[in-house]
């Protein structure tokens, strides 16, 4: 594990045309990391979430994303994301190639990736149109034990996933708490794993079977105390709803879209002064 | 006629509310179905389990979460499971008994579309996607739909199939082996569609007061059949309002509520 500054973990291992996870479901969404990506202008991405959330509507409508894989692209309890709908209606501001599936399924293929399994299994009991759209990749099979019809999902393997999490202790374990959604499975599935953290202690204040992710899994981390903003980090500051909801018109127009990212992700040098800029820290 | 002292979204909450039994396990959707999952909890459920999709099992938040992983939910559940966990262990093994969904188009046999409209390779519009609504519709003992009636959503032909009903009807869903039962109710503005005994056609069972047969056809893209005798659904009782209304107050104030972060020196 390297304790390295955001920008310099960005510049060293995000490349263009890499996949790349930025996971956290509602929770401890690494946004700082995304925000990063924007001011490094990656392109080519392969973006992989379960919720493509506010910052890969970000990511996608500053033109950084090639395709995505996903399994619910809205703004949760507000609506459309509509930089995603933009790109994929409109091809703006670059054509986005969909790989869609369900939530259980990308659990399962985030599970397979992470136990080195080429495809991960669940049941097959009524195919939605999903199974058939240009693309789709879940495969049926029928089980040699009992016959019954069996769904195959392949494993995802993103070039390096990225998350959010409360604590880094002097060793670099790191701790997860809260809502913890597909966080580890994303984790040890990639080649490499960047984590952001709220802040760095002597000793995590973990429980025995909390969610610890050992060093030795960790690529790189950085210190970046708000960086799951405006998503949330349990303990330190709640999720800022009134921002989600605000996205949506901030969001709907390319040029209001355009505007504030200028002013609060490409005119700040970091994510500090973004929270500053929107009155979020002092 | 006066106007009714309450709104169609509140009949409709209440509505949705009163279906659930105390007591049974149920996976909650974001909005209306929240909503009225909570209002039961705090009225005739108070022993409901609400399970929301982010993992948090046995949840009694007491505001309205916006989005499905609330820091909320977690600060009041029983346990946060992972999500693997919440899809294999719970809802694929069988565990829950209601699940809750809505959508943008749902067809006759309760089939639901939240996926696109129009061509799925050139969409006219590009809605959210599947998200956990697929194998709720398959592995809840029983599915609950809300949705806004109108023409555009209850449509004859759905432009994508992205959650089963009932299939094509007339015992399809069972031939197919699916383990849960399907949509008992479909909760609207109008009033409760209901699948019918044999055709498994969602009729229309029962309308809110002062709710004519010939509105909810015209808010209907197919000939909408009417069961035996359509009931007519009771008001809501103050207590159910008040309960409602200050579920939705203390929600929006807590939403309004400014996040500060207190950065490092």
């Amino acid at each position: 594990m390297r304790l390295l500054p955001l920008r310099e973990a960005i510049a060293t291992y995000v490349k263009d045309g890499a996949s790349i996870a930025l996971e956290g479901f509602t929770h401890l969404i690494p946004f700082a990391a995304g925000h990063e990506i924007i001011r490094q202008q990656r392109r080519g991405l392969h973006l992989i979430r379960m919720t493509p959330d506010l910052v890969y509507d970000q990511l996608i409508g500053m033109g950084c994303a090639a395709r995505l894989t996903f399994s619910w692209g809205g703004n949760p309890g507000v609506g459309s994301l509509h930089r995603l709908r933009d790109a994929v209606e409109r091809g703006w501001p670059e054509p986005l190639a969909l790989s869609e599936f369900t939530h259980a399924e990308m659990a399962v293929a985030y599970q397979a990736g992470a136990s080195g399994l080429p495809c991960g299994v669940m049941r097959r009991d009524a195919a939605s149109d999903l199974a058939a759209v240009p693309g789709a990749s879940v495969r049926e099979l029928h089980c040699p034990f009992t016959g019954a019809a069996l769904a195959l999902v392949p494993a995802v393997n993103p070039d390096i996933c990225i998350l959010h999490a409360q604590q880094i202790d002097a060793r670099g374990d790191v701790l997860i708490r809260g809502i913890v959604g597909a966080a580890k499975e994303a984790a040890l599935a990639a080649r490499q794993l960047l984590v952001t953290v709220e802040e760095q202690v002597d000793t995590l204040d973990a429980e025995m079977n909390a969610l610890i992710l050992p060093s030795w899994v960790v690529t790189a981390a950085s210190v970046v105390p708000g960086g799951a903003y405006p998503s949330y980090a349990q303990g330190y500051y709640p999720r800022d709803n009134a921002f989600y909801l605000a996205w949506d018109e901030i969001a709907r127009d390319r040029g209001t879209f355009g505007t504030w990212m200028e002013r609060h992700v490409l005119g700040v040098a970091d994510h500090a002064s973004l929270l500053r800029t929107l009155g979020v820290a002092a | 006629m006066s106007a009714p002292a309450y709104s169609r979204d509140e009949i409709m909450t209440v509505t949705a509310a009163r279906q659930l039994r105390n007591g049974a396990v149920c996976f909650v959707g974001i909005g209306l179905p929240s909503a009225a999952c909570n209002l039961a909890r705090l009225t005739h459920a108070p022993d409901l389990v609400l399970i929301y999709e982010s993992g948090t099992v046995g949840t009694q938040p007491a505001v309205l979460p916006l989005s499905i992983g609330d820091s909320e939910l977690a600060e009041t559940a029983t346990c946060i499971v992972p999500l693997p966990e919440i899809f294999a262990h719970y809802l694929q093994r069988g565990r829950i008994d209601v699940g809750f969904l809505g959508a943008a188009q749902i067809d006759r046999f309760g089939n639901l579309n939240s996926t696109v409209i129009g061509e799925y390779a050139h969409p006219q519009v590009r809605l959210p996607g599947a998200g956990g609504a697929p194998e709720i519709a398959n592995y809840a003992r029983e599915v609950l739909v809300v949705m806004k009636q109108t023409a555009r959503s209850f449509v004859a032909r759905l432009d994508f199939r992205t959650s089963c009903g009932y299939l094509e009807g007339r015992g399809a869903r069972r031939a197919h082996q699916l383990p849960g039962a399907g949509p008992r109710a479909v909760i609207t503005d109008f009033g409760v569609l209901r699948p019918n005994g044999g055709t498994e056609e969602l009729e229309l069972a029962a309308l809110y007061p002062g709710v004519s047969v010939e509105a909810a056809r015209a808010a209907t893209g197919w000939p909408l059949q009417v069961g035996k005798s359509p009931e007519v659904i009771a008001p809501p009782e103050p207590h159910e309002l008040e309960v409602l209304r200050d579920l939705h107050a203390r929600t929006e104030a807590a939403h309004a509520r400014p996040v500060h972060i207190q950065l490092p020196s």
